[in-house]
């Protein structure tokens, strides 16, 4: 069937659409053309257009040139108003985005039916609408708790009501933006399913994914946007994963693996350890990491690695089971944590990272500000601080405008190579990288991986918390998987397969990590 | 269509230019409000500007005026820096002055030197632990410090009436609720001869240059604008978050009551419950047409000063009711918020399609 | 001792009590509509000065009272879409766009009435809202006779109180506006305008908030007097933290703060001067901080309160 291409007319039409930003052109003259039916990968780097370009799609922004067509129920391809996100709505586009929309006090039901009826009127045809909206999840597999409040609801219902809310309003063409990224692989299974369902009833679907593995199983056609340029527009087979890379980078991409680690004393111990709250609680942990080794924890986000790296970063201390972090026992504050000698790295780097309206500089000696070289009684010395930030910003190729500039100026890339210069400041013997590389590009990733590499190999214990398996498996030397709270033993990556991690992140199968957890 | 575009760093110019700006489109709407009342505009402004700056003896009123707001102002500027919503300096204020008449009207005899350091310790400290409450529900329960804060200066109020109709009753008073006059070991020394401009002024202006330095150079300062700017952020680079605000919430409480030492010690030299006509709420009009800048309070507390005298000078000449100055400086607030935007962004001519 | 119990079988003492609490049920219903949509509208004490001024002066002008309802609940809208433009629009700080919206309405009230009347010593004053006197209410005891002494006004904050819930609650626009309290990007993905429900949410809220003012010169007293809302706006906001955003809840916290307001105003007159006067007058003030920081633990605030929406950045 995918070979054979679509069998239904364009409802789709996006002609030579052209962005710009100030000096940043982020969409150049991109065309796409999409069948009812059709199921198109968007690809493409961070920051290659994908998102300005569905936006411009969504009536979010208003495209400098081009033209957007969406055919009339009659199946004539009309203009579309831009600027207008109900006139996008109205025409049958529907959205899927990365971070939900949902209204987690209200219930699933609820989220869907909002805006559907009447605003100032009273909710009648609510009966109707529930029958319709579950004949919708009868058909395609997309079944939710209707009742249940969105804030009590797991990752993947919450993205099943995104879908059926899209759904609900007779939408013909539906974009998905990175809708695996929170999913396990078993879930994303689940989805594809669904999609290629609704795809046999005429919807046409724009699925945006950087998972190459994905795109190839689920899309009949690839787009691939590089530096806001259309660079490749091709059926799907026939293509493979070094292809598509390539398209997407523009040159030769190798997947490195670690060197084999010589793992010395302990840096991280934990026995049955308990700690956090709700669902993100992590229940009796057992890990031991090992100067001089990476150990990789795979997990979906959500499922008490915040919890884990709480614990390491000082923001949490223990409820039972012991804890030994770099010979101190028990919990700690960040500021003890980071004199014990561990760096750390936030898991969000805008809430948890950075002061954006602080300078470069500050930003980098924010953890040392009252130590010296970098203050004295109390009082802050300028040129040492200056010196250490001219000195990081050279050694970790940071692009700002200067050691005095805000920090909100730069772009995500160069805020994390700030924060790793940070981390990684005064050698520290026990690392903790969270989702290290989420959201950068492909050049940011590989600094940020290289100098990962490095400090374990000169001695420091890194803990990688990572939903990428790609990541994982480039960097770990032991991996665990993290599930409802808890935590796996350790299996070595060598013996390893994506499948098997896979299995263990949904919670069915850790028999590959040897143990029932 | 006009659309909005991210400024990268506001160049110094604008960041002086729009404060000023800002200050005199509130002045240019009240004067239209004005003359929709049907007073003659020109005259008023005119009137306004002899007033406030017209002579020596304006000038010396507007500065006397000014002592007390730059440091509402710094008090203000200081906890909103670390976004720590301080609207108490009202009260903290009143505490101040309570504190520097309890102390300096002769119910302690110290050596004549030490008087007026002592009130004018006092009246901080009475401040700042006033506003240590509201800061620690604040950093440990979360309670939001708003409406503690405001809530609270109708209580202190209420508290300085009960004292000057009990306690602190002057008993030479005549029977009018005030206090014991402060001894004149502890009265703050005039600046002019025959002006009521006195060394208030001076602490004021030392204040203003401590914050400015407390901000810029110290690792306190650091910790304080860390947390301002990202309080969750601070807490994981290792500041103690709640300690840093409980520190900032007593620094401020202390400006604010130390205000209300110098309008004691200085000027009236006893305490009425009508001390401060409002001196805590302007100081967040001070704060914010300065910028949070602690030297820029400076001259934005001369402005404000200056309208307060000013528009008294002009509403005895013209029979305007002198909450003229009090709409002036709620308007000055609105209009610098809105040019606060500027500061951020700036305005772009985008071709429609 | 049974003195202090008597008086809470008095009907005059609800009846006070139910009065006290009448523009506290307007202002904490008005304050619960705007931050429900995620808003903060801390221009709430100045609005109650501008509603009580407006619709006081409408009618000192000749205008019926309840027109003059009318044009108070119009001034508040004013004020509330003036916020709106500053926070809603402009994405400005809630606290301070706030707090100079307060200080704005009240100098502006205070001017305007000084213009008015440049040189009064006793207030003039209007012929207030009478009490509606529903007899058949009497048979109750104590509630009966404290209900029949209360104005149309008093029942209009009840009726309002059952609308707000209702409309929150059960219709599509109380659905939409607790979105966009909690996920304004929720309301925005289906369609619906994040700025326009949170201005009329605002306009609306505002608008209670005034009556809530005019209540006091039009039906507790017949005149305007300087400083007469006295921190009643403050004492609002957080009545709605302890109500937890719920309309039911906000009814009652209004009338137990009533209740306890008109309760140390009596015991006031029963310490016959012992007790300095203040501290009685402190307690209202207190009981409110208190209040805040028995519900401190568990508030569950609108998720969005306080946060600006802009587009595209989510």
């Amino acid at each position: 069937m995918s070979a054979e291409g679509p069998a239904f007319a364009p409802v789709l039409a996006l002609r030579g659409i052209t962005k710009r930003f100030g000096a940043l052109t982020a969409n150049d003259a991109v065309d796409l053309t999409l069948h009812g039916g059709e199921i198109v990968a968007l690809l493409g780097e961070n920051g290659a257009g994908k998102t300005t370009l569905m936006n411009i799609l969504l009536g979010h922004y208003l495209a400098d040139q081009g033209e957007v067509s969406v055919a009339s129920p009659e199946g004539e391809l009309r203009p579309l108003p831009q600027g207008s996100p109900l006139a996008a709505l109205n025409a049958g586009i529907g959205m899927v985005h990365q971070h939900f929309t949902l209204a987690e006090n209200l219930t699933g039901f609820e989220n869907i039916v909002l805006g559907l009826e009447p605003l100032f009127g009273l909710a009648r045809g609510r009966r109707a609408m529930r029958r319709t909206v579950e004949a919708l999840m009868a058909r395609t597999g997309l079944v939710v708790r209707l009742d249940l409040r969105v804030a009590e609801l797991g990752v993947g219902e919450r993205q099943r009501i995104e879908i059926l809310k899209a759904l609900s309003r007779r939408t013909r063409i539906l974009v998905l933006d990175e809708p695996t990224a929170v999913l396990t692989p078993q879930e994303a299974e689940g989805l594809f399913a669904a999609l290629r369902a609704l795809a046999a009833e005429g919807l046409g679907i724009v699925f945006i994914s950087h998972k190459l593995d994905e795109v190839l199983a689920l899309s009949q056609r690839l787009v691939v946007l590089r530096a806001g340029r259309k660079v490749a527009d091709r059926p799907t087979v026939g293509a493979d994963r070094a292809l598509i890379a390539q398209l997407m980078v523009g040159e030769e991409v190798e997947v490195e693996r670690p060197a084999p680690a010589q793992p010395g004393p302990a840096a991280l111990e934990l026995q049955r350890v308990s700690a956090g709250s709700g669902r993100t609680r992590l229940i009796e942990a057992t890990l031991i990491l090992r100067q001089g080794e990476i150990v990789g924890i795979a997990g979906v986000s959500g499922n008490g690695q915040s919890s884990l790296a709480g614990l390491v970063a000082g923001l949490l201390g223990p409820d039972s089971g012991i804890m030994t972090v770099l010979g101190r026992q028990g919990g700690a504050s960040p500021a003890e944590r980071r004199r014990d000698g561990v760096g750390r790295l936030a898991e969000d780097r805008h809430r948890d990272g950075m002061v954006g309206d602080m300078t470069v500089a500050e930003n980098l000696v924010i953890e040392r500000r009252g130590e010296r070289p970098f203050s004295h009684l109390g009082l802050l010395r300028p040129k040492a601080i200056r010196a250490a930030a001219q000195d990081a910003i050279a050694s970790y190729d940071i692009r700002c405008p200067g050691p005095d500039a805000p920090l909100r100026l730069l772009s995500g890339g160069n805020i994390q190579k700030l924060l790793l210069a940070r981390a990684l400041a005064g050698a520290p013997r026990l690392i903790l990288a969270n989702q290290p590389t989420r959201g950068l590009d492909i050049g940011a990733t590989v600094s940020v991986h290289r100098r990962l590499r490095e400090a374990a190999e000169a001695g420091a214990a890194v803990l990688l918390i990572s939903e990428d398996l790609d990541e994982l498996f480039a960097l770990s030397h032991r991996i665990a998987v993290i599930h409802g709270g808890r935590l796996t033993p350790t299996a070595d990556a060598d013996r390893l397969s994506a499948a098997e991690i896979g299995l263990a992140m949904a919670g069915e199968a850790f028999s590959a990590f040897g143990a029932a957890a | 269509m006009i659309r909005f575009e991210p400024r990268a760093q506001p160049s110094l110019l604008l960041r002086i230019a729009i404060p000023i700006a800002s200050a005199l489109s509130a002045l240019l709407l009240s004067l239209v409000i004005l003359a929709l009342t049907g007073t003659p505009a020109s005259r008023a402004i005119g009137l306004l500007l002899a007033g406030a700056a017209g002579s020596v003896f304006a000038l010396t009123e507007t500065l006397t005026r000014a002592t007390p707001l730059i440091l509402t102002g710094l008090a203000a500027a200081i906890a909103f820096r670390s976004r720590l919503w301080n609207i108490g300096a009202e009260g903290q204020l009143y505490a101040g002055a309570l504190a520097a008449v309890a102390i300096g009207s002769g119910a302690i005899e110290g050596p004549p030197w030490l008087m007026l350091p002592l009130v004018c310790l006092a009246g901080a400290l009475a401040g700042g632990l006033l506003m240590l409450g509201p800061a620690l529900l604040k950093a440990k329960l979360s309670v939001d410090e708003v409406v503690t804060t405001l809530l609270l200066n109708f209580v202190v109020l209420l508290f300085v009436q009960m004292m000057l109709e009990g306690p602190l009753k002057d008993p030479m008073g005549m029977g009018w609720p005030q206090s014991a006059p402060i001894v004149d070991e502890a009265a703050l020394p005039k600046l002019v001869a025959q002006m009521r401009l006195h060394a208030g002024l001076i602490i004021a202006l030392v204040a203003a240059l401590l914050v400015a330095f407390l901000q810029r150079a110290t690792v306190l300062g650091f910790e304080m604008r860390a947390v301002g700017g990202n309080a969750s952020a601070a807490a994981f680079a290792g500041i103690p978050v709640a300690a840093t605000l409980v520190k900032t919430g007593f620094l401020s409480g202390a400006l604010a009551g130390l205000a209300g030492a110098g309008e004691v010690a200085g000027l009236k030299g006893y305490l009425t419950s009508d001390l401060s006509p409002g001196f805590g709420y302007a100081g967040i009009v001070v704060a914010m047409l300065a910028a949070l800048e602690p030297l820029a309070v400076i001259p934005a507390a001369v402005f404000i000063a200056g309208i307060f005298v000013g528009a008294d000078t002009m509403s005895r000449s013209l029979g305007v009711s002198n909450y003229f100055a009090d709409l002036v400086v709620a308007l000055s607030l609105l209009c610098v918020l809105v040019g606060s935007l500027f500061l951020r962004y700036r305005l772009r001519r985008v071709e429609t399609a | 001792m049974s003195e202090a119990f008597e008086i809470l079988l008095q009907a005059n003492f609800w009846a006070a009590a139910i009065r006290i609490a009448t523009p506290l049920i307007f202002g904490v219903l008005g304050a619960l509509i705007c931050e429900r949509a995620g808003v903060l509208n801390l221009g709430i004490e100045g609005i109650f000065v501008a509603g009580a001024m407006a619709g006081w002066l409408s009618v000192y002008l000749g205008l019926p009272l309840w027109l003059g309802v009318t044009v108070a609940a119009m001034a508040g809208a004013c004020l509330g879409l003036l916020h709106g433009c500053l926070t809603v629009v402009l994405g400005l700080s809630q606290h301070v766009a706030g707090i100079g919206i307060t200080l704005f309405a009240t100098s502006a009230a205070y001017f305007g009435y000084r213009v008015a009347f440049p040189a009064v010593t006793t207030p003039p004053r209007i012929e207030p809202f009478q009490p509606l006197g529903l007899g058949f209410l009497d048979a109750v005891p104590i509630l009966g006779p404290a209900l029949s002494q209360q104005t149309a006004l008093t029942w209009l904050a009840f009726a309002v109180v059952g609308l707000t819930a209702f409309v929150l609650a059960k219709t599509p626009l109380g659905l939409a506006i607790r979105a966009v309290g909690d996920n304004p990007a929720s309301v925005d993905a289906q369609g619906l305008s994040v700025a326009g429900l949170r201005m009329g949410a605002l306009a609306a809220g505002s608008a209670l908030m005034a009556i809530g003012g005019a209540f006091l010169t039009m039906s507790a007293f017949n005149a305007f007097f300087f400083g007469m809302i006295n921190g009643r706006g403050w004492v609002c906001i957080a009545l709605t933290v302890f109500a937890s955003w719920r309309p039911g809840k906000a009814l009652l916290g209004a009338l137990l703060f009533g209740a306890f307001d008109a309760y140390q105003l009596r015991l006031q007159t029963l310490a016959g001067g012992v007790v300095p006067s203040q501290l009685f007058l402190m307690l209202p003030y207190l009981l409110s901080i208190a209040a805040l920081i028995l519900v401190a633990r568990k508030a569950d605030y609108p998720r969005a309160l306080m946060k600006p929406y802009i587009k595209g950045e989510r």
